[in-house]
Order: C-alpha cells, then structure tokens, then sequence
C-alpha cells in the first residue's frame, strides 16, 4: 500500500534522514521508533508533504507521492496527525470534525447559500459522521465545548476522530501516547487496533512508550541518526543487538 | 525594590516630558516664509506636567494599583462558557433582529435629511465592514489594502455612467464582480506570503491603485475626480426634479406628489439598508457553511488545515474574493450616495478605519462589527468639537484593545450545531 | 554626453535618499531580527525627529545663534533624544504587553500606534507642511553639457557622510560592546538568552531607541534635504524604508544599507526617466516582487517551517 524507498532529507549540511526505506500493507499497524532526534518525525513531514524530500522515493498505492504538496497527498488518503496535537482551538469540537470533512462536501458556494436538497443531505451526512466518531471517541457530551477547553487525552482523541471522519486508507500518528497517562494510553491502544480491525486503516505510529509499540505493532522500523538501523516484527527487534546497544548504549 | 522603583518612576516621567513637552509646549508657526517658533499656552503645559506626575505616581505605585484591578472583576463576560440553548437564543436573536430591521426601514420618514445622508453613511461602512470581517476576522488575513476594493466598485460605476451610460442597478453587480475579479486577481499571488508580510504587500497594492487612480488622468480625472453619477433609479423612475434620461420619468409626477429632494436621500438609504442587509445574510449563511468553517481553520493552525486535505490557496483565496465583492458592492453605493468621487476617498486611512471597525467589534462577530461601525461614525457627528480627535481616539483604542480584549467588545459566539444522538 | 551626465546626477540623488531610507531602515531590519514584528509606528518616529529638529533649530535661531555645526549638533541631539524616548516609550506601551500573542496582534496594535502618532503631531503642529530651513547649501558642479548641469550638493555630501559614520558606529557596537553581543544572542534565540540571565527586556528596549535614534537623524537630515515637512511625512518614508529591509533581508544590517540604496537609486531613475508620480508604484512593485520571489530578501538567512 505505502512504499516508501531511500528517502533521504538534507537541510543545508544536516542530512536528517539518510536513505530510510519502509513499507506498509493493508491493515497493518506499523512503527517508527529511534532515540529523540533520529529523524521519525522528519520522516512523517516528508511522507505527508511538508517537505520535499531531497532523495528517494514515496509510493503510495502504486502512485508516486514525494514532493507533492501537503494537501493532495491528505486527499489521497494519508493523513497524519502531530507530536503536539494541532487543534482549531477556537472551534468546537464538532466544528473541528466538520472542517475535515470539506472536500466531502459540496464547496458549491451557490448550492450552500441556497441550501439545495443536495447540499442539504450532504451537510446532514458529515454531521452523523461526526456525531459517530464523537461517540467512538467518547467526546459525545463535549460536542459544543471550544476544542481548545478539552482536556489533553480528550484532544488526542479528537485528533485522531478528526483524521478518522476524512475516512484514511492510512493513518500517520505522531507519539499519540505523549502526556497521556497509564488508563489513556490503554485506551488508545485499544482505539488503534480497532482503527485496523474495525476500519480497515493502515496504521503508521511512531511512538516512544514500548510497550503500547510492542503490544501492537505488526511491524517496526528502528533509526537511528537518521539511518535505518533494523526492521522486522517486535519479537526481532526485541532481540535486535544494534537496537539494544543504540537504545542502551546511548540512553 | 524601592529605591529601584522610584528610580524607574522618575525616568518614566522624564520620558514622559520629553516626549510631551516639544511636540506638545512649543508650536511651530509658520510666517510668510519664515518658520517661528511660540510657546503653548499655560493650560497645554500644565497638562503636560500633570500627565508627567500621573506617570509618575502610577509607576511608583504600580504594583499596589494592578492588584487593585485585579481584584476588580471584570465586567464583561468571557466568551468561554458554553452557549445556551440554542433554539430559544436562535428565535429570540431573529425576531430582534427583525425588528431592527422593520423599525429601519421606517425610521428615515421621521427624521431630518441630514440624519439619513448619515445613516446611509453608516451602511456602506457596516458593508465594507462585514466584508473586512471575513477577511481579517474570519480567515486571518490582515488586508491593509482593503479599500482598493471599495475604490474598484466605486470607480466601475463612475466610469460606466460616464461612459456607457450604464445605471446604478446594472453597475451594482459588475462593480461588485469586477473588484471580486481584481482581490483574486490580487490575491493570486500574495496569498501564500505569511501573515505580516501579507499585511504589507495588499497595503502596497492599495497604494499602487490610489496612485494609479489620482495619475491616469484620461481615464479618472486624476485627482479632479469622476462627477455627474448617477442616482438609483426605482423601475425606471427618476428622483429628480426632472427628468434627466429619455424614456424615464419622475417619481414624484408618477405618484402625484410634490417633488421633494428629501425622497432620493431616503430612497438610497434603504438601498443601501438593503444590501446591507443582504451582506450581513450572505456572510451569516457563509459562516455556516463549509467554506467559512474553512476560513476558521486556517485561520486557527495553518498546518492542521492543510494536513487535513484544504488548499491553502483556495481557501485564502475564496474569503479575500468575497470580502473585495462586498466591498464593490458598498463603493457602487458609495459612488452613487456621493455623485461624485476622487481618489481622495480611497487613502490608507479609510482602510484603517474599517480595520479598526473590525478590531472593536470582535474579529469574526457579525452583531459587534455592526455596532462598532454605528459607533465609529455616529460619535464623532455627535460631538462636532471631539471629531478632530477622532483619528487619534481610534489609534489609541486599537492598541488598547489590542492589549487588553483582542477578541473585541462583543466576542464571538460559537454556532450551537445540534447532533443526533445514535446507538 | 549629456545623457551620461543626466544618469550620474539621478544616481547621485537616488544614493542620497537611498542612504537616508537605510537608516529608518536599520530601526525595521534591527526590531524585526530581535522580536519579529514589523514595527509600523517606525515611520511616526522619523516624523517626531524631523519636527523636534525643526523646533530645536527654529528655538536657536530665535536665540541668535549662527554658528551652524552647533545648531545641527544641538537639534540632531535634541531630534535623537526625543526619538528615542518616543520609541522606548511606544515599546513599553504598545508593543511589550501584547508580545508573544498571534503575529496579527502587535502589528494591528503598531498600526494603532502609528495612527496615534500621526495625529498626535498633527493635533499639536497642525496639518500643514512647514518650510524646513535648508542650512547647508551650495555644492560642486560638474561639467555641463548643452543644458543640462550635473551637481552634487553639500547637503547630498553631508548625508553620505552622516550615514557612513552612523553605519559605521552602528557595526561596531554591534559587534564589540556588551549590548551589542546581547543584542546578538537575543536575536539568535530570545528564550535561551533569557535562561543565559541577559535581561532580554532591556535588549528589546535598547534595540527601539538605537532603531528611533538613527531614524531621527535621517530625520534631520531628509528634512534638510526636502526643504520641508508635515504630520504625514513619516508614513510614506517609513513604507519605503520597510521595502528597504526587506529588500536586502530582513534581520540583516548590511541588508538595510544595500535594500536602502537599491531602493533609492531605482526611485530616483524612475523620477528622473519616467515620471515622478510612478516613484512609489515602482518601490511598492518591488516590495510586492520581492516578497513574492525571494521573501527571505538579498542577504537575508532562509526561515525554516517548524511542525
């Protein structure tokens, strides 16, 4: 599904990421782990097309994807969401969910001023979508409250709701564990295995909390230093020596 | 910490003379050719002094002043609570609001000639000023440049009159379409600058159109003008003491009333009720519907937008259109109201005010930029003696609103969406 | 012959008011290299040097004093003090409680400010423009040829001299002295600085009166140049010495100097082959290329997006 081959990044001297090649199938929870400053995050930028990598390739269902811009790719599919959540704070929380979903509707001007049947019925569609996944992420009873009043696993949350209404082959999560503590993280745990199972989404994750990575990762990418240092299921890595002298040797 | 306060006290209220006592104590007078120089009179000095003890006192005391008030709750309401019920607000607002409107459409039958001409005034800045709000408020783009918009829509009438022949009702739409054809036109290029610079760059282009307006001559006037526009006809009656186009006649022999110059005045006051009314619908609908939630996005977290599949460009690019169509639409009026236009009507000021409209009123509120443009142009009528103040009185108050409520006077309500609940 | 003659005198022009805009300048390249707002209120300062030296030399000369480098010593003195306890002052009140908000919000309030300004000197002096003295006349002339005679007056000399020293002091402060090494790190990383114990309030303060103070000399001296000046006179100059910096970078000194003659020197061909009412629409069109085509400016280092 996604093929991403030698992608590599250079900002000025710093080559940030260093022919790093993965790959994703249908319905499968994929991570990128590394130590801070190895390059994931870079990595997802480049994937999602806030930057233009300056090597490699970005395939995404056969479609070559690196260097176009941001939105295109999204529309494709692939949407991501970010280390430090990124919500329309001032926005409600509905609101948030509707505003992804735009390309859904018909952006007609007209046909909105004059509210046509059409327009009517697909305005009344993003709304049960939205009110759906409020109530899959448990965010029904904040449905009014400005995004930027919820509390932190509650916008984690919505984050990923908000992605999810987009209706992704492939879902980007940048460290979605970060802040959350023992009982959110289990819960998000649960929430992205039944994003695969459930919703048939691909999942790629990079995350620093191992054992929400091992519990449910199909597969794991490590780098290091912008370089791809070992691949294979958790049980490998696990057992991987380079991993454990880049984790322990450097920690 | 006291001797450290004192001493910061003190060289405030230096600051504070130095900055007062030349501009303020002594006046340039100018003699033929010769350039004089005379004290202030005692009172503009006293002043001075005083507002140096203020300082003065105020950052001697200043700790114990700002706990004062802060202690002191604050009177208006925040705009974080979540919003009542929705269906009794919702019915209340309209049958408000209506009857603003009814009360209105009236009101200009019982009052003087001037007060109307004012009125109409009034409206084209409440136009201009909804329009701004998609612009700045909604979407987040400061448009410095914004009455270049507004000189479009009123010159495309001017000209087409002048040279056509064409009427106010036929020059409303195309003077509206054409300053939205130039903002994206405009806009095409400029929209992916970031924000300060964007601010810049369109009060560049506002400059660049006032200039071009004021030196091309054959075509404007140059800094003479346009004159002899037209008034609004209704269903091809002229308001006129006669009748100046074949084929018209007048309204007052239509109806057999006496002429009365006061009939024109009101006439275009309720169309520019009209179409402010229109605007201020249109924008309201705009806001409930995708594209405005979109301008909201932006506006929020660029990044997150664009991640989520929206075209920067076009999004910026469909609020900096609409906002410049409206803004044709008020100059059509504008043009129309006056009779006559130059680009002395277009400066950098004018777009300041209408920001500064927009900056009171609570960027994105539609009820509050209303009120602020009310506010804004009535007070200085009001006190004839205070209007020379006026310019300095709105610096002022955008820095301080800046400061202390940058959501401005009436914030924005968030729109209650109703949802059904499943399973 | 001549034409060569008619070219050298617009260069000659367009580096004077080139040399000048680098000034103001600096006060926009420096403001917006430390905290990252465009400080619109910029060009009122100019306009408040520009006045205070007309009083201060009007004020002398009805005191009887002739000696002309003292009345410029005092009223470039007077124009600086003035200037920059303006801007120390606009800083403290506008621009210091809104810092660190969304980037719309200090420049809607410096627009605030500006306004303020403007009529605040127009309020106090009225809105007329007023004779501005010029006291250093004559020059040199060159060749003539035909009609057409080529100058350069001694007032043109005293600007290049004048901007040269300032540029001059203005680089060694920055990098030699305390402040100007303060100066730097704040502008490198404003947090960091302040962890590092460099009191980043007084840098910013310190940044404003350096920035008001050059900006009145340029005061000074275009109010000399133009022979007059009035409440409105800031603006425009101050929009052309924005364009300045950003033409040459926005953040970089060097870049104020070079944006400010390459500006110059273009509105003065323009004046001088085309006509002068299209001077502004050319620096405005230069402005808008500029951003458009390489926003970072000419000596002006790439920013890069963070996520």
């Amino acid at each position: 599904m996604l093929e991403v081959q030698n992608l590599s990044m250079r900002f000025g001297g710093l080559l940030a990421v260093d022919q790093v090649s993965l790959d994703v199938n249908e319905r499968e929870i994929v991570s990128i782990i590394g130590p801070n400053g190895a390059g994931k995050t870079t990595v997802f930028n480049c994937m999602s097309g806030f930057y233009k990598p300056t090597g490699g390739k970005i395939l995404f269902q056969g479609q070559e994807v690196q260097g176009k811009p941001d939105y295109k790719i999204s529309r494709l599919g692939m949407v991501r969401t970010f280390q430090h959540v990124r919500l329309f704070n001032n926005m409600t929380v509905v609101e948030n969910l509707l505003v992804a979903q735009h390309r859904h509707l018909n952006t007609n001007l007209l046909a909105g001023l004059l509210k046509t049947p059409d327009y009517r019925e697909r305005e009344r569609k993003s709304l049960d979508r939205a009110a759906y996944w409020l109530n899959r992420v448990g965010l029904m009873d904040m449905a009014n409250r400005e995004a930027g009043n919820l509390a932190y696993g509650q916008q984690r949350r919505l984050e990923i709701a908000r992605c999810m209404v987009t209706e992704p082959k492939l879902l980007m999560l940048d460290e979605p564990a970060a802040g959350l503590n023992p009982a959110e993280t289990k819960d998000l745990n649960q929430l992205i295995v039944s994003l695969k199972e459930d919703y048939c989404v691909s999942v790629v994750l990079i995350e620093h909390d191992m054992s929400l990575v091992m519990d449910i990762s199909d597969r794991i990418n490590v780098i290091n230093q912008g370089r791809p240092l070992a691949s294979g299921t958790p049980e490998e890595i696990r057992q991987n020596d380079d991993v454990i002298k880049a984790y322990l040797g450097e920690a | 910490m006291a001797a450290n306060n004192l001493k910061h006290a003190l060289f405030c209220a230096v600051v504070t003379l130095v900055i007062a006592y030349p501009i303020l104590g002594l006046n340039l007078e100018a003699q033929g050719i010769n350039v004089t120089l005379e004290g202030a009179d005692a009172s503009t000095v006293i002043s001075v002094l005083a507002a140096a003890v203020v300082v003065f006192l105020f950052q001697l005391f200043r700790d114990n002043i700002l706990s004062v008030l802060k202690s002191v709750p604050s009177p208006l309401p925040k705009s974080q609570k979540e919003p009542m019920a929705e269906n009794k607000r919702a019915r209340i607002e309209s049958w408000v609001l209506t009857g603003i409107v009814i009360l209105a459409l009236f009101w200009p039958f019982f009052v003087s000639r001037g007060a109307v001409d004012l009125a109409t005034l009034v409206l084209i800045y409440i136009m201009l000023a909804l329009g701004l709000n998609v612009v700045v408020g909604l979407a987040g783009l400061l448009d410095l440049g914004y009455v270049a918009f507004y000189a479009v829509g009123a010159y495309t009438f001017a000209l087409l009159s002048q040279y056509a022949g064409v009427s106010f009702w036929v020059a409303l739409p195309i003077g509206a379409c054409l300053a939205a054809l130039f903002g994206f036109t405009l806009g095409f290029p400029v929209l992916r600058l970031r924000g300060d610079y964007l601010a810049i760059v369109t009060l560049g282009f506002g400059e660049i159109i006032r200039i071009l307006l004021n030196n091309w001559t054959s075509l404007t006037g140059g800094p003479n003008g346009v004159g002899g526009i037209p008034d609004p006809t209704l269903f091809g009656m002229e308001f006129g003491r006669r009748v100046k186009e074949e084929g018209n006649v007048s309204f007052h022999e239509t109806f057999g009333i006496a002429y009365s110059g006061e009939h024109k005045v009101i006439f275009l006051y309720l169309i520019a009720l009209v179409l402010a009314v229109f605007t201020a619908l249109v924008i309201r609908r705009f806001m409930r519907m995708p594209v405005g939630r979109s301008w909201e996005a932006l506006r929020e977290d660029e990044i997150a937008a664009r991640s989520l599949g929206m075209s920067r460009t076009a999004v910026k690019l469909s609020a900096f259109t609409i906002g410049a169509f409206f803004a044709g639409f008020a100059g059509t009026v504008f043009a129309s109201k006056q009779g006559f236009i130059s680009p002395e009507s277009f400066v950098f000021l004018e777009s300041a005010i209408i920001l500064a409209i927009v900056v009171l009123g609570g960027m994105g509120s539609q009820i509050g930029v209303v009120l602020a443009a009310i506010a804004v142009t009535i007070l200085p009528e009001l006190a004839r003696e205070f209007s020379e103040y006026r310019m300095l009185i709105f610096g002022a108050a955008m820095v301080l609103m800046m400061i202390w409520r940058p959501q401005g006077l009436m914030p924005v309500r968030r729109i209650h969406i109703e949802l059904s609940k499943q399973e | 012959m001549q034409d060569l003659l008619y070219f050298s005198q617009q260069l000659i022009n367009g580096l004077t008011i080139g040399s000048a805009y680098a000034l103001i300048a600096i006060g926009y390249t420096m403001v917006y290299g430390i905290i990252g707002m465009i400080n619109f209120a910029h060009g009122e300062i100019y306009m408040i040097g520009a006045y205070t030296a007309l009083l201060a030399i009007t004020g002398l000369a009805t005191l009887g004093v002739t000696w002309l480098p003292l009345i410029l010593l005092i009223a470039l003195i007077c124009a600086m003090i003035v200037s920059s306890s303006m801007g120390w002052a606009v800083e403290r009140v506008a621009y210091r409680p809104v810092r660190g908000r969304h980037r719309l919000i200090p420049l809607i309030s410096a627009i605030g400010m500006s306004i303020f300004l403007q009529n605040y000197v127009h309020l106090a002096q009225g809105s007329r423009n007023i004779g501005f003295p010029a006291l250093i006349e004559g020059g040199f002339q060159f060749g003539s040829s035909g009609a057409f005679q080529m100058s350069l007056s001694y007032m043109q000399i005293t600007i290049f001299i004048t901007t040269l020293i300032c540029m001059t002091l203005l680089s060694l402060f920055i990098s030699r002295s305390r402040t100007g090494r303060a100066c730097r790190a704040v502008s490198q990383d404003i947090g960091m600085a302040n962890l590092l114990g460099i009191d980043t309030n007084r840098i910013i303060s310190a940044t404003f009166v350096i920035g008001a103070a050059l900006a009145a000399v340029a005061g000074l001296l275009l109010g000399m140049y133009y022979g007059s000046i009035d409440p409105l006179f800031g603006f425009i100059a101050g929009l052309k010495a924005f364009t300045a910096a950003v033409l040459g970078g926005i953040g970089s000194i060097p870049g104020a100097m070079l944006g400010g003659l390459i500006l110059g020197v273009s509105e003065s061909m323009t004046s001088g082959y085309l006509s002068g009412e299209y001077k502004d629409v050319v620096s405005f069109g230069l402005l808008i290329l500029i951003l458009l085509f390489k926003p970072t400016g000419l000596l002006g280092k790439p920013e890069v997006e963070k996520i």
